[in-house]
Parts: structure tokens; sequence; C-alpha cells
């Protein structure tokens, strides 16, 4: 057992990849010579060289449009948008371009192609280099969407990712970097599956499905909810596309509750598509409405007073579910 | 004091009228089998467009296209010039480019009428025309994207050192948005092996480029910039451009790093299907009109010495492809209801969930 921060779990990961296949080539902004603004991808320049792990101009269209051409024609690319932010400013190469261009050719292309970004709030960065932009990328057909939670899954799910044919945006969570994990000594490459959501804590009265940082207030609000007698079952969803709703539909059919947690702004958050396909599909198991905890639908404000005010909080979440579920 | 500009000059613009054809470039060194291949590609790529336009006019060409007619030679040129293994980027006016890379007729037209046949069985349409086993590698709908792509193709080939190279095509209104600047900054500080190639054909769609671009020629002048030749080459004479593709293609593949050519050509018709042209001055459509690209090349062969059977061959040849190909295309069936759920994954499907 080792103990890894997540943000060194992701240069691990790329590491990882770019051992595993000649193929594999990394580039972004800041990301070779400084190791990232987040210092997540320090000694991969070192260890790997300029010709695979290449600096970038802050040219997000051209970064991507390099992914992809690179993608179509035999490698593997892992592209970092510094901020998922950032994603908004090269969406037509993601939205339009990326997710579109196999179907559009009848299959003709590939693009095994990885876009990393950190995502979410925490940092007092303010509206435009904190949001959670998770639904975006959830809302275009072509698109595979993961956020890791722990050091472990980092390593796993982005492994995945680079090995999948398809094109992933990975959405690491800012807050999550300077995390601690431990990590099991593994022999060989860690490899995870996408489209795999973990049951991280197992309870029987409600079900608590959460993504990234949330997935942390969910397990500490689970466990003070113990305390009030409730018992919560946590589920990591990790992957929004494709979606895991075997578990999540499975730990509902047990709890007949179920709660969202979700850091994006409300309206048409990734929990109002869970919420949706429980009520087609689950409703019959329900014993209460489903009820979803996120960020109200605005902006994120900067000061750190607000900040913490806006986004949901373990207390937010803990008094939401003690005031509606019965112990 | 500071004037603002007047939009009332659009569609009252002075004419911008061609150059005179240079006559020293019937003498260029290129042999007769690569001019007849230009004669060719020139040919089928003009017949075809006029028959999808006639398709159109009769209700079988859905949605919208975007024709080359009197753009032919720059198509033709860069055709001819590639290696098979070269990849095209071409825009939402990619048809010529398609078939100058030796695409069939019957699967573009079947395209373009939404048949089963269909390059793409029908999923793409006329503005995505792709065939990747003939280096196509995608038409792009959204102005400036396929720019930034196009470096990519060229990063696999300089990472895989295979000499080849990613030719981008692109209208004069492309000069204008982000993605041109950055793709272009990107290819040079990265040394990719990447042709822009700006088809000036004087108009972003309806509106005349000298009242949106500061400088006389929008992609030539904006070079420098970006540690680059100015390259403006006669986009209606297909010698001229074959040469001017030969000189940049060779540098892409011998590491010399990108190229930003700009081909001076005209659009005979309007902007796309829905468009009369209507805000072009008539002298300077007329001008143009007989600057063609088409029988000026016909008669330079003549002057070179090929024989007019020869020419008349081609021609007749070609109208029979597209004869043949418009009963392929109108026979084609219907694609199937079921493709509507395959590919857009790897695997064959679209599943989301489990």
């Amino acid at each position: 057992m080792a103990e890894l921060t997540y943000r060194d779990a992701v240069s691990r990961g790329i590491a990882q990849e770019l051992a595993n296949d000649p193929n594999v080539v990394f580039l972004g902004e800041d990301v070779a010579g400084a190791g990232g603004v987040f210092k997540a991808t320090t000694g991969l320049l070192e260890a790997f060289g300029p010709k695979r792990v290449r600096d970038a101009p802050i040219s997000e269209q051209a970064i991507l449009g390099a992914a992809m051409g690179a993608a179509m024609t035999g490698l593997r690319p892992i592209a970092e948008i510094m901020f998922s932010d950032f994603l908004a400013v090269c969406w037509d190469i993601i939205a339009n371009e990326i997710a579109k261009s196999r179907y559009m050719t009848a299959g003709q292309m590939s693009f095994p192609l990885v876009i990393r970004t950190a995502n979410g709030g925490g940092s007092r960065f303010g509206a435009q280099h904190s949001q959670s932009v998770e639904n975006w990328a959830m809302a275009v057909p072509g698109l595979k969407v993961v956020a890791p939670s722990t050091a472990l899954d980092t390593i796993g799910l982005l492994a995945a990712a680079v090995r999948d044919p398809d094109p992933v945006i990975f959405f690491e969570h800012k807050s999550c970097y300077p995390m601690k994990f431990d990590v099991p000594d593994h022999d060989g490459d860690i490899v995870d599956e996408l489209g795999t959501a973990k049951v991280v804590r197992e309870g029987t009265d409600v079900t608590i499905v959460a993504l990234a940082l949330m997935v942390h207030r969910a397990l500490d609000a689970a466990e003070r909810l113990a305390g009030e007698g409730i018992s919560a079952e946590v589920i990591d969803v990790r992957s929004l596309v494709p979606l895991d709703t075997a578990t999540i539909l499975g730990s509902v059919a047990k709890t007949s509750r179920l709660y969202t947690v979700e850091e994006n702004p409300r309206l048409c958050g990734w929990g109002a598509e869970i919420a949706s396909i429980v009520a087609e599909e689950a409703f019959w198991d329900l014993d209460g409405p489903v009820i979803r905890i996120t960020t109200p639908h605005v902006p994120l404000p900067a000061a750190d007073s607000l900040e913490d005010a806006t986004i949901p909080s373990v207390e937010r979440i803990v008094e939401t579910i003690a005031k509606t579920a019965p112990n | 004091m500071t004037t603002m500009p007047s939009y009332s000059e659009y569609g009252n613009h002075d004419p911008v009228l061609p150059d005179p054809v240079d006559p020293a470039n019937a003498e260029l060194p290129i042999d007769v089998d690569t001019r007849l291949t230009l004669f060719r590609l020139q040919q089928e790529i003009r017949l075809f467009e006029k028959r999808a336009y006639d398709l159109f006019l009769r209700g079988l060409v859905k949605g919208t296209s975007h024709l080359s007619l009197g753009q032919e030679a720059i198509a033709a040129g860069f055709g001819a010039a590639m290696r098979p293994d070269d990849w095209t980027f071409a825009t939402y006016r990619g048809h010529a480019h398609t078939l100058a890379r030796g695409v069939p007729m019957t699967p573009v037209l079947a395209e373009l009428l939404g048949r089963a046949n269909g390059l793409l069985g029908g999923k793409g349409g006329s503005m995505h025309l792709t065939s990747v086993e003939h280096g196509v590698m995608g038409s792009y709908a959204i102005i400036g994207a396929h720019l930034c792509v196009a470096n990519g193709a060229a990063w696999t080939a300089q990472y895989n050192d295979t000499g080849q190279v990613a030719v981008a095509f692109f209208g004069d209104g492309t000069t204008n948005i982000g993605a041109f600047h950055e793709a272009v900054n990107f290819a040079k500080v990265w040394n990719l092996p990447t042709v822009f190639v700006c088809e000036n054909n004087l108009y972003m769609e309806y509106t005349s480029i000298g009242h949106v671009a500061p400088v006389p020629n929008p992609a030539a002048d904006r070079a420098s910039a970006y540690g680059l030749e100015s390259i403006v080459v006669d986009g209606n004479d297909a010698d001229a451009v074959y040469t001017a593709a030969i000189a940049a293609l060779d540098t892409a593949r011998n590491g010399g790093g990108p190229s930003l050519i700009e081909a001076k050509t005209y659009r005979h018709g309007g902007h796309s299907r829905a468009d009369p042209g209507k805000y072009r001055p008539d002298e300077e459509v007329a001008a143009w009109m007989d600057r063609d690209p088409i029988p000026m090349y016909h008669q330079r062969l003549l002057g070179l010495g090929v024989d007019e059977g020869r020419l008349s061959a081609i021609a007749t040849q070609t109208a029979a492809a597209v004869e043949t190909a418009t009963q392929e295309a109108i026979d084609g069936p219907l694609p199937d209801l079921a493709s509507i759920y395959t590919d857009v994954w790897a695997d064959g499907g679209w599943q989301w969930r489990n």
C-alpha cells in the first residue's frame, strides 16, 4: 500500500500510458517544461522527452484540433485543457468535430483521444475558473465523460480512457489534487473500466449518487447520517457516459430513496438524467421523491464564504437527507 | 476623428478584376501526361457539379450544397500534385477536393441525394464528404476548424517521419476566424508539414472580402505574422497551382514546415444553392467568366501541341461518367433506418448506458 495524491496519480497514469504504447502522446499549455499549472504532469517531459510530451501555445482550438487529427491518423493523444471553463473556447472542435465525425463519416474514422481538464470549485477562482461543466459534455452524443474521485480511480480510469477507441473527456477535480489516497500495491498496469459506477459505502435507507469531489462530501455526510440512525449507500458514478444505470437502479431497489449530489448548476445537471431514468424505470421502488442537491443555478461566486455556501456542502447534504428521509 | 464604415456599400463595391493569364505558365516544366490529368480533373469537377446543380433544381439534391464552379483549377492542381498518402482537409465546399483525390463520382453524387450507396451512407451529406482510403480526411462545415485538425494529421506524419503532408483548403472568409490564426501559428511553431490553401474567391459568403479584411490579400498579407512567405498564385491556372503545390508539398515533406498559399479565383455561382450572387458587379462577373480556368486550359494544351481529339475524348468520357453516376445515384436505395443507430462509437453502436 502506497500513499499517493490525486495530483501525482494524474502524472502516474499518463506515464503508465506513455510507457505502454508508443503511439500515446501528450500536449497542452505549460504541461511539459513547467509540469502543469497544477503540477499534475511533473516529470513526464524528463521521462519521455519532447517528442511525446509537448508544450503548446495558448490555442485551445489548435490543441484539440491537433489531438483530433492525430487520433484519426493513428496516434492516441492526451490533450490537456488547463481549466474546464476553457472548453468553451474550443467547444466547436469537441462538440461539432470530434464528437460527430465518426458518425457523419459512417464509421470511417476513429478518435482514440483523451481531453483532460481541471474541473470544479473550491479554489476561490470565481466563475470562469471554477465551473463544473461535466453536464455540457454529457449532452453531446459521441463523447464519453469520466470524472474520478480518488487516486486509484484516476490512474485506472485514465488508462481505460487512453485505451478506449472513442473520445473521452476526463474531468479531474481541482480540489481533489492535494488529497492523499491509499493505492494498493499492484503488479503491472492499473487499468479500470469506463461505464462502471462504484458503491463506495453500503447502506440500506437511502442511496446517494455523487461525482468527483462530491463523493467525498457524500461519504462524510453518510458518516454523520449514520449517527442520526440513517444508513446511506453512496455511489460514485465515476462515468457519466457510458452510464452505469444498473448499479444505481439496483441500489434504489434496495433503499427506495434517491439523492443526487451535483456540483454542476441545477438546470440539466447530470443528476436530472439519473432522476429521469429512476422515475421511468424504478418508480414503484421509490418511497419518496428523488431529491437533487446541487449548486443553485447561478454563476459561481469567488469569495470563500459565498463559494462555500453555493456548492453542496456536507452540512447541506446531511440536512436535506435528515429532513426528508425516514429513520 | 474616425469615420464609420458604410455598409451601404454592400453589393455596390468596385469590381475586382482578374489579372490576365501569365503566358509564362505555358512554359512551366510540367509534362503532358500531368497536364492531361489536370485537364481531366477540371472537366470531371465541372461536369459533376453542373449535374449536381441540375439535380438540385429537380429536387433530388436535398439540403444545401456549395459548388466550386469556376474554382476547379485549385482542386485539380493539388489533386495532381499530392502523393496518394497525403491528406486532404476540405470545407463544406468540398465536392471538388473529394473528386480530385480520385473518389468515384457515384458515391459522391449518391451522398448528395441521401442514398444508401452514398459515400457516407447518407449520414454526412454534401458538406461532410470523406473518403479515408483516398486520403480525403473530411469536409468540415464550421469555418476554420479543419485547419487545426489538419495540423494533427501533420503531427502524425512528423511523429512517424513518413513524409506525408496534410493540405487544408479554405475560403477567404476563413482568414478572419480565430481558428485560422491559431492553426497557422501552431503549425509554424511545431514546424508541421501542413499546407494551408486559401481559395480567395473574393466573397465571404455574400459580402465582399474587401469589406471585412483590412489587407488586399487576406491570407498572403497575414503570412508574415507567422514567419511564413507571402505566396499568391493564379487560382484559375492549373499549371500555376500545380507548380505552387509541388513546391509547398516538397518543403513540408522535407521538414521545412508549413506554407500558406493564397489562390485567387472566383466562383461562378452564389455562396450556396440559396444564393443567386446578386451582390457582385456585372462587370466583375463578366471579366471572371472570361477567365474561366477550363477553356483557358483547353487552349493552352492545344497551343502546346496536344491533339484536340485527346481533349474531346476526355470530355466525352467524363460526360459519360457523369451520366452513369447520375443513374446509379438515382437508382440507389434509401438508407436503412437502422443506420440512425450505428457508428456513434467505435464498437459500431450508440449505447450510452447499461
